[in-house]
């Protein structure tokens, strides 16, 4: 059944409470959980650092509503600290960052295939392909540094092999903007796509950046500083894509909308119990900011809301392995780049001045992406598994 | 010489190396008994978690019969295997983890300077070979008991997360040699009682055959840790005398 955004009002925000203890909830279990609910928390950690990190620069420009940010912002960081507390400690940093990159290969899929912009669907695709690539270079670290198989995270729902290589991923700033979608004649979703995919690449920077240094291995740094950049590329793709001429406000409508439209997504394909009676719990929430941002939204803007919202959410995003899908994109569109903003054909022939002159200088005292996979290809339980290993 | 830690040098973290800052801080330093441990608040927050926390995961049961070995069929009739399971899923990850402590351990070595009594690459390699033919043994055990060898189990979750900081020493390239194989050691030492509990499970439950084989591999394991126990007395004997100007 759909949701109806604009009459469920969800937990009013003053009835929106945690105790200290909520916020550390026991975590899943690594081993026998289900990847899609790991996937899930990551996805919602993410979603729910944007609308932290959006509503703070907000608020350093917009006297007026600093109040109202506060009190919103301050159950989202709740919400963020009880989702991403989920993790269990004995998934190592290398282990979560697989499941990251699982985030943005299979989340991506399901944006790609639901969005109806043409563009806008084939920038998807277009990173999705460099995430894929990640997970491969990443998995060969886990199988060559520690000795782990990725699949055990993978639980078999995504392929680990080469993408678009990394190497060729660095672009020149004005290779990473592309247009945006205008919000006038945008469809919901494609706003929505958008902000959800922004989030999930800015959380994996942001990861990124914290653990990269935490690691001995030198190609483990290495390799964590080159993929950050890739994810920081990422970022600028996919923020450029939502409309600069949005009102902030308008913005922060859209925000709580993805924030209800995700949280509804995992609500209808969560199999942990436990883990779905808080996506049931936090669509409540998100509807009751939604209704507190409406308020606002239609006294200052004197404009409905119904202009920028859609009345029932659109389809939920599918928590399912895209493999085919994946597989069809990279047969296709493997060899594509970003000329200025357009997505085209001529990877590593075709490119403009400004993407070869920084990939050149960037990659020219080595690439850790393809010291780490250096002849690398997936097995199960680990390159060694094989009798066939050179002993 | 290259530089090496032990040598002297500037090191900050001790009060006596801020011998003006250090007295601000004595003012304010806590003068009150220490309570004891078991009296801890913390104490007591643990205990209360430990009261309801799921373990981090189970074992998966076998996903055939027809691999299962006859005999342990026969003793394992009623039982679960998955106690033993989960020990071979433990071991297993072990050594796949060692065959890569051995990489880095060997990238160090032709990097290195050698010290008398200290390891020589023939003998580092043949400990990687035998990581390696231990963990194809474990493999194909688990594979006829009818279980997937590339389950992470319980056990070799938890025995990853301990062994993390040994990985991170090794991989460390300020870490020397002699550093690393410090570390080592660690991981050698608790790879001879994972095989000694292997043995013994194998007898437990009647498979002495199997029981041999873990056996001789538990011999080696002994020869690794007594190796790298013998390299590193080397290496701290070496740093002694050169400091002694022997």
């Amino acid at each position: 059944m759909a949701l109806d955004l604009l009459s469920e009002r969800g937990t009013p925000l003053e009835r929106q409470k945690f105790t200290l203890r909520e916020l550390s909830p026991p975590p899943i279990s690594k081993l026998d959980d289900d990847a899609f609910t790991r996937v899930r928390i990551i996805l919602m950690n993410g979603i729910e650092q944007e609308a932290n990190r959006f509503q703070h620069y907000f608020a350093r420009g917009d006297r007026d509503l600093r109040l109202a940010l506060a009190r919103v912002r301050r159950v989202e960081h709740h919400q963020q600290t009880m989702v991403n507390w989920l993790l269990p400690a004995d998934q190592s940093p290398l282990e979560t960052t697989i499941g990251y990159e699982q985030v943005a290969i299979e989340v991506t899929a399901s944006v790609a295939q639901h969005e109806p912009d043409p563009y806008l669907a084939q920038v998807y695709r277009f990173g999705m392909l460099e995430d894929f690539d990640h997970m491969y270079r990443y998995s060969a670290l886990l199988d060559r540094l520690e000795g782990k198989d990725a699949n055990n995270i993978l639980q078999s729902y995504t392929d680990v092999q080469p993408g678009r290589p990394t190497v060729d991923e660095h672009r020149a700033p004005e290779d990473d903007l592309r247009r945006s979608y205008d919000r006038k004649s945008a469809a919901p979703i494609s706003k929505l796509n958008a902000l959800t995919i922004a989030a999930g690449e800015y959380q994996t920077r942001d990861f990124y950046m914290n653990i990269g240094p935490t690691w001995t291995d030198p190609v483990a740094r290495q390799l964590y500083a080159e993929i950050a950049s890739i994810e920081e590329q990422h970022v600028t793709q996919y923020e450029s894509l939502s409309d600069p001429e949005e009102t902030w406000l308008e913005k922060w409508l859209l925000h709580e909308a993805t924030e209800v439209y995700n949280y509804y997504s995992c609500l209808q394909s969560e199999s942990n119990p436990r883990v779905k009676k808080i996506w049931e719990r936090f669509v409540d929430y998100e509807l009751g900011h939604l209704h507190f941002v409406r308020e606002l939204f239609e006294q200052r803007e004197g404009r409905d809301a119904g202009e920028v919202l859609p009345r029932e959410l659109p389809e939920p995003i599918d928590y399912t392995s895209h493999r085919a899908y994946v597989r069809q994109v990279l047969r296709d569109e493997e060899n594509l780049t970003a000329h200025g903003p357009e997505i085209v054909r001529g990877l590593g022939t075709d490119e403009s001045e400004a993407t070869r002159a920084y990939r050149d200088h960037l990659n020219s005292e080595g690439n850790p992406s393809n010291t780490v996979a250096d002849r690398y290809a997936w097995r199960p339980g680990t390159e060694l598994a094989s009798r066939e290993h050179a002993a | 010489m290259a530089e090496q830690a032990s040598d002297t040098g500037m090191n900050r973290t001790g009060i006596e190396a801020s011998p003006f800052e250090s007295k601000g801080m004595l003012e304010n330093a806590g003068d009150q008994p220490v309570p004891s441990a078991d009296d801890l608040a913390m104490t007591r927050e643990r205990k209360a978690w430990i009261r309801v926390a799921a373990p981090v995961g189970k074992v998966p049961p076998p996903m055939t019969g027809k691999g299962l070995l006859t005999v342990a069929k026969e003793t394992l009739k009623g039982n679960k295997p998955t106690v033993f399971v989960n020990r071979l899923g433990e071991r297993l990850g072990f050594e796949r983890a060692g065959v890569r402590l051995y990489d880095a351990v060997l990238a160090k070595f032709d990097e290195a300077k050698a010290w008398d009594g200290g390891p020589m690459r023939e003998e580092l390699v043949r400990h990687r070979r035998e990581e390696w033919e231990h963990l194809l043994l474990l493999k194909e055990t688990i594979e006829v008991l009818g279980a997937d060898p590339t389950t992470m189990t319980p056990a070799a979750d938890l025995a990853a997360l301990a062994s993390e900081g040994v990985v991170k020493v090794i991989a460390d390239p300020r870490a020397g040699l002699a550093e690393s194989l410090d570390a080592l050691l660690i991981a050698e030492r608790a790879d001879n009682d994972g095989w000694e509990l292997l043995v013994s499970l194998a007898k437990e439950i009647g498979q002495n055959s199997l029981a041999d084989r873990f056996q001789a591999a538990l011999e080696e394991e002994r020869r690794h840790a007594a190796h790298v126990k013998t390299w590193v007395a080397a290496a701290a004997t070496a740093e002694v005398r050169r400091e002694l100007g022997h």
